[in-house]
């Protein structure tokens, strides 16, 4: 007899990683194959937008831990590129037809680049997302560039931005909003970072839209054309634009899966094309996309590194369980960031937040816990170097406590609330049901 | 620190979702782990494998369990 298919894990990075580790956990003791599309064991993404661009680890240093015995196959270097859900088998980029008994698509997020005809292939204009990214990013870095300039004022933008104003290097960071992170966060916590990119000594451009780039003779960039007719030199760029999910490769697969995501139930099962749960195809990590009770049953993908873990090791679970036995996965999305000295920290979804209240500390100080409120109700916790008051309005949020969380408190000045400030949704040419956490 | 990556060396990473600047770690095994500003965590990754007690005993230190070693040697085939 042949032997079996066995499970499958497409996608070789920490949900897929941490997928394997616990179906083995376990006990699943069948053929275990997992697909990477880059030539690495999986590694760790978060240090790759501070350490290593900052030259205080190695790319290479990143690898993750595996936690358990794998006795995997592993197929590195090699994306898939078609699902076959009828002969249950993968391709590969090299020609490889793999079978599967199960299947967890884990294949991630890509970085969103910037258009080839404005200039997205000249020489020194980067994304950041992957561990080769970081490593070329880094000798660009140490080739001492003239002029940076940042475009995007989310996560990967301002950890930039604080690496490279560390290094002493001349940055400037533009975003169409008023402040950094005002998608993730508001304006009202969004104006801290401004500051602090200021007192850094970088220049902040805000409400501003880059339209081009434009090169030398040879190929290498050399400034931005923005939208206003203004121009900013530069011979080094990161287009920090957040990033598009995985699934360019599930095209004609018959299932629910566009550059939002591919749809899960709650149970982590993907969806087919009519909405039907697929029993052999789950998926996890910032790829997925469900539906979160705590937050009306939005569906939403989250890009996080506790989702990655969380959802992998959940729907590990459901693979190996019988169909009347699938637990639907619980989870509060939570992020870090590290900038500019400060430690910065979110549980919840802050999205539809209609007010914010500091509740420890204050925002002059840069040390403060801040929380979202929605319709009377806390939806999400913000810590800036505050960490350890966290896991309390952690625990309000999941239980859906009211908003202002605590008033009155002995050792606190009366809480006033203000307005998050988020503004407007850029219109996406794409309306979609669907939202991505990405920060 | 500058930390580049060993011949042999061990895997470590924290959950930073967990980890609170308890700093317990940064006690047990300070080659290995140090706080930057009030509470930013910065560790070795790939630390060589004469430090593996003192990460074992950083690992058990940390109140909130955040820290994750790999225990045994790489297993499984290579592309």
């Amino acid at each position: 007899m042949p032997e079996p298919a066995g499970i499958v894990m497409v996608g070789a990075s920490l949900a897929g990683l941490r997928g394997a580790e616990a179906l083995r956990r376990s006990g699943y003791a069948g053929p275990l194959t997992l697909v990477g599309a880059e030539p690495h064991r999986p590694y760790d993404r978060p240090p790759l937008s501070k350490h290593v661009l900052v030259g205080d680890l190695d790319a290479d240093a990143t690898r993750l831990p595996e936690l358990a015995s794998l006795h995997a196959r592993w197929r590195l270097g090699s994306p898939a590129i078609a699902l076959d859900r009828t002969n249950r088998t993968l391709r590969l980029a090299d020609g490889t037809a793999l079978a599967y008994d199960k299947l967890l698509i884990a294949t991630g997020a890509e970085a969103r680049s910037w258009p080839a005809e404005t200039g997205g292939r000249l020489s020194g204009v980067f994304t950041l997302r992957g561990r080769d990214d970081a490593a070329a990013l880094r000798a660009a870095v140490q080739a001492r560039p003239r002029r940076v300039l940042i475009v995007g004022g989310g996560l990967i933008g301002c950890e930039t931005a604080s690496c490279l104003r560390d290094l002493g290097l001349a940055v400037t960071l533009v975003d169409p909003n008023p402040t950094p992170l005002a998608a993730s966060l508001g304006t009202f916590v969004g104006g801290v970072i401004a500051d602090c990119l200021r007192d850094a000594g970088a220049a902040f451009r805000p409400g501003t839209m880059v339209r081009a780039f434009e090169g030398d003779g040879s190929g290498r960039v050399v400034r931005a054309r923005l939208s206003d007719g203004g121009a900013i030199e530069a011979d080094l760029v990161i287009a920090a634009l957040g990033a598009t999910r995985a699934t360019g490769w599930l095209q004609g697969a018959g299932l629910m899966a566009d550059p939002g995501g591919v749809t899960c139930d709650a149970a982590c099962r993907v969806l087919d094309a009519e909405g039907a749960p697929c029993p052999d195809i789950y998926a996890a990590g910032d790829v997925a996309r469900w539906p979160i009770p705590l937050y009306g049953n939005r569906l939403v993908s989250v890009e996080h590194w506790g989702n990655a873990v969380e959802q992998a090791g959940h729907a590990a679970r459901n693979m190996l369980a019988r169909p009347d036995d699938q637990r639907p996965y619980q989870h509060v999305p939570a992020f870090w960031s590290s900038q500019f000295g400060i430690n910065i920290k979110l549980v919840g979804l802050t999205a539809g937040a209609d007010a914010l209240a500091v509740v420890q500390g204050s925002r002059a100080s840069r040390r403060f816990l801040a929380v979202y409120g929605r319709n009377g109700r806390s939806i999400a916790a913000l810590s800036f170097d505050q960490a350890r008051w966290l896991p309390a309005y952690a625990q309000a949020i999941t239980a859906g406590g009211a908003f202002p969380p605590i008033l009155d408190a002995t050792d606190q000045p009366r809480i006033e609330t203000a307005a998050p400030g988020f503004p407007p949704r850029a219109t996406a040419p794409a309306p979609s049901r669907s939202e991505t956490v990405h920060a | 620190m500058k930390i580049v990556a060993d011949a042999k060396p061990l895997r470590v990473v924290v959950d930073l979702n967990r980890c609170q600047g308890y700093a317990q770690c940064c006690y047990a095994a300070p080659d290995a782990f140090t706080l930057r500003g009030h509470e930013i965590l910065f560790y070795d990754p790939a630390p060589p494998a004469a430090r593996r007690g003192a990460i074992e005993r950083a690992v058990q230190a940390c109140p909130v369990r955040a820290i994750s070693l790999q225990a045994g040697a790489d297993d499984g085939e290579t592309p």
